[in-house]
């Protein structure tokens, strides 16, 4: 028989207020997925920060955007994917730099992808600039 | 959500103390940002930020601490960081905040360290 999927989708105006709505769907899904209270604020955060992202970098704070939010999960993994149709900012592209820099140069760049990466099991970037960026995010159930 | 966010100021042994409260994300982090500035601005360069009631941080938020640190120690102040729960002491911990800031288990730790090391050695 084959798995079964549970699929949740959010789709909101592309401004950070939406942040934490955004992160109160995947915490709710995340939950349903049967992640623990750690794992669950780790999702909660790895998605903010794609999210805050595609509104800030990708779209330009741009409010009559949608940002898209999908959230699918099986018995092995739940994975999350974030669209737009912005100008397809690569986050994977941003070059990790040290934070003893980043102060220096009074810069901030990278973080977010930072924390993405090491929250999440497995990262993945579609772009096609102005027709739909796709972000996807794995995180594995433990059994 | 009525109130997402909120800082209360006061001041402990002419120290100032901003206590956050909420979650700090990419929406509020504008509201913390103008505290600190508004601190700096009225010549106050000692800071403990006091998180024991925050409940969320992302990288927005933790860019605050950044964008203001080197001004302030350059001027002979700092900020030192106190009462952050295990789920935002994470975040802290990935992006190796605890090697370039201060960061204490509550305020009268804070104060504490402001009196043994005003600024911060990286």
């Amino acid at each position: 028989m084959a798995a079964i999927e549970n699929t949740f989708t959010l789709d909101v105006p592309s401004t950070t207020q939406n942040l934490a709505l955004i992160r109160e769907f995947v915490s709710r899904v995340a939950e349903q997925a049967g992640l623990n209270e750690t794992e669950v604020g780790e999702l909660e955060l790895a998605v903010d920060e794609a999210c805050a992202n595609v509104i800030e970098h990708a779209y330009g704070d741009d409010k009559t955007k949608q940002v898209m939010v999908r959230a699918i999960f099986d018995e092995d993994t739940l994975r999350i994917h974030v669209i737009d149709t912005g100008k397809g900012f690569d986050p994977t592209q941003v070059q990790e730099q040290e934070l003893k820099d980043l102060i220096a140069r009074r810069k901030t760049g990278g973080l977010g992808m930072r924390l993405i990466k090491t929250l999440m099991d497995e990262v993945h970037y579609d772009i096609e600039p102005g027709k739909r960026n796709e972000l996807r995010m794995v995180k594995k159930l433990r059994k | 959500m009525a109130n997402p966010f909120s800082i209360a100021r006061s001041s402990e042994g002419g120290l100032t103390v901003l206590a956050l409260e909420g979650f700090l994300d990419a929406h509020t982090a504008p509201e913390f940002e103008k505290a600190i500035q508004s601190e700096i601005d009225g010549g106050h360069l000692q800071l403990i930020v006091d998180c024991s009631k925050l409940t969320y941080i992302s990288s927005a938020g933790l860019g605050v601490f950044m964008g203001f640190i080197e001004e302030l120690r350059e001027r002979g102040g700092d900020i030192k960081i106190c009462g952050l729960s295990p789920k935002v002491e994470q975040v802290f911990e990935i992006l190796g905040f605890h090697a370039l800031y201060d960061i204490v288990g509550d305020v009268p730790a804070a104060v504490q360290r402001f009196a043994e090391s005003p600024v911060k050695q990286v």
